[in-house]
């Protein structure tokens, strides 16, 4: 029987040849991530199910990184810190990043792939939704909540239904002016924020080949924002380069069959496409940068999972060097290697960071910061009635602070060219 | 398990993200302290904007000023009802706020199964708009046997989707009486 590459993922870690799309398996889990909002209450839980002097099923397979609340002055945010570092030193975790140590790391998607725990073929559950991101390398990565995560704590598995999938195709190459984020704007403007709910959406075509890592990351990381499972791009000469100089974990590869059945299929050409943002409030409310060009804002933001990678700060480079911002611009790093390449990396020879701040950026240090609000302290909040261009992820009410707020969801392309002019702005303009 | 759930509704457009149910600024409490617990209560649905709670008038918050719970123990809502991120704070807090069930077109994939496996509170799907003839206020009352809700006040019926194959979990109370039942709480495979 012909299966996608997740249905093959999923009979792999149900031990089975073929799973039925449809059917509910129980996996074995391969990782389970977490971090500091939602780490100590699924540690509470598997305390309490489980006994208060439980072990977890393998502390090697177990991932903490704190990136949400980490520079504030909160003392209940500081306070999940320590109980991460209690529960990961009584259970002896060889994969805590603790804050305020050479270990912290920063935002847990990105820093799951800079550690080498994305391997092709395995099986990633993480008490985030933007887990999906790792499905960039052609393995099956999902959000859970925390009564999963502690079942998952203390068994290593969870049960699952297997998704049908939904296929998008991008061909063509692609213009300078388009980046990953644009297409999966262009997805959810056409299929809506639920149009992938309960499904895998796997990316296919030469145009998603011919990304990064980053990029094929930032596409599969909004995945959730349709509602989708899980996203999810077969593996390459790319993937494989870059987990082989991180991990010497033996890995499966799998390819969807060529007679797989599909929910639906999409296809792009996106030599035709044109930048887009998402306006407010919600990441489905598509519109060409073109015609809301104009608009003015009163913040740019680049920064997350989603827009904080080595890759969105070379394409902001591009547009901020030699350039002045005209209102507040945060470049938020979502790790630690991300902040020290914005030193080492350049364009045109200049480092990115010099870049920023001769532009006028205010550089942050990495995590989740003001991508979901946070504390009323975090770094680049939106307050009152704010109009920010953000290479975040979400823009429903009151995602990045302020209620009142509104975020238009952007390639960090056009949050650059936006921050240089105070209004919306298509980054053709500047290249 | 109860059979039936009574209570008044409380009711609310589609597309209530995550973040609108408890806003990410409250999610540094405890969920196991009892007095930091309460502040769920007060803060459940408090980041929906206040002309969209309540429908159809708007305007009437989840949990009343000054209050830690809310007087509506049935949410009604539209299509995508918890999207969003996968903070289990969000169903802890519908319940925390005296939130029995929801009733709602359809729920994203993360909530739901923090609903079922949490044991929190009982995600229902309708297939019609029900958001848009329920009256915020209203006394209904959902009978869990015959998968029906019943609008007192209008004195009306309609029937629900049965739960599926989740019924097992839900009348369980969630996914780890679930599976002492079911002797599944034992270690998969390495």
């Amino acid at each position: 029987m012909a299966q996608t590459i997740t249905q093959k993922i999923f009979a792999r870690a149900a031990n089975r040849k073929f799973v039925d799309v449809g059917e509910s398996v129980w996996l074995n889990v391969d990782v389970l991530l977490t971090h500091d909002v939602c780490g100590p209450p699924t540690f509470d839980i598997f305390k309490q199910e489980f006994g208060p002097e439980a072990k977890v099923w393998n502390p090697e397979k177990v991932v903490v990184l704190p990136d949400h609340y980490i520079f504030t002055q909160n003392e209940h945010a500081h306070r999940n810190i320590d109980l991460l570092r209690q529960f990961a030193g009584e259970q002896s975790l060889p994969n805590y990043y603790d804050v305020g140590t050479d270990r912290y790391r920063g935002v847990c998607h990105v820093a799951l792939a800079e550690e080498g725990f994305n391997i092709p073929g395995t099986v990633l559950f993480g008490t985030d939704s933007h887990t999906c991101t790792s499905g960039a390398f052609g393995m099956f990565g999902s959000g859970i909540g925390n009564t999963d995560a502690a079942f998952i704590l203390g068994t290593g598995k969870l049960w699952e239904k297997v998704p049908e999938s939904m296929k998008f195709t991008f061909e063509g190459n692609m213009p300078e002016y388009l980046t990953a984020k644009d297409l999966i704007l262009q997805i959810l403007g056409d299929i809506g924020t639920d149009g992938a709910t309960y499904r895998a959406m796997e990316f296919d075509g030469e145009a998603v080949y011919s990304l990064s890592m980053d990029e094929r990351m930032t596409l599969c990381n909004m995945a959730i924002e349709a509602g989708g499972m899980n996203g999810i791009i077969a593996v390459d000469a790319v993937t494989e380069a870059f987990v082989k100089a991180r991990t010497s974990k033996p890995y499966e590869v799998f390819h969807s069959d060529p007679d797989a059945s599909y929910h639906s299929m999409y296809r792009y050409n996106v030599e035709k496409l044109e930048p887009v943002v998402a306006q407010p409030h919600s990441p489905d409310n598509r519109a060409t940068v073109r015609s809301v060009a104009g608009t003015p804002i009163t913040k740019s933001y680049i920064g997350s999972c989603t827009g904080g990678k080595l890759t969105d700060f070379m394409l902001a480079a591009k547009i901020l060097k030699g350039r002045k911002v005209a209102v507040t611009t945060n470049i938020v790093p979502a790790t630690v290697l991300v902040a020290s390449q914005l030193s080492t990396e350049t364009y045109e020879g200049q480092s990115l960071r010099s870049i920023f701040e001769q532009a006028g950026c205010s550089i942050a240090l990495p995590s989740c910061a003001a991508c979901l609000g946070g504390p009323a302290d975090t770094v680049g909040r939106s307050v009152d009635n704010d109009v920010v261009v953000s290479t975040t992820n979400r823009n429903f009410p009151g995602r990045m602070g302020s209620k009142f707020a509104g975020v238009y969801l952007a390639s960090p392309l056009t949050a650059a060219a936006s921050a240089i002019t105070g209004k919306l702005t298509d980054p053709r303009d500047f290249l | 398990m109860e059979s039936i759930i009574q209570g008044k509704a409380y009711v609310l457009g589609k597309n209530i993200d995550t973040d609108q149910i408890i806003p990410a600024e409250h999610l540094v409490y405890s969920l196991s302290n009892p007095e930091e617990v309460k502040m769920y209560g007060k803060y459940a649905l408090s980041g929906v904007p206040l002309e969209q709670g309540g429908l159809p008038e708007g305007g009437i918050p989840f949990v009343p000023e000054g209050s830690l719970t809310s007087p509506y123990s049935i949410i009604i809502a539209g299509p995508n009802f918890g999207c969003g991120s996968s903070r289990e704070h969000a169903p802890f807090s519908l319940k925390v706020a005296g939130a029995k069930a929801i009733i709602a077109e359809s729920y994203a994939r993360i909530f739901y199964r923090n609903c079922v496996d949490g044991g929190f509170v009982i995600p229902y799907e309708t297939s019609q708009q029900l958001n848009k003839l329920i009256l915020t206020g209203d006394e209904l009352s959902i009978d869990m046997k015959n998968n029906t809700v019943t609008n007192l006040t209008q004195n009306i019926t309609w029937q629900l989707r049965p739960l599926g194959s989740v019924v097992d979990i839900v009348q369980a109370g969630g996914i780890f009486e679930y599976a002492r039942q079911n002797d599944l709480m034992t270690k998969g495979q390495e």
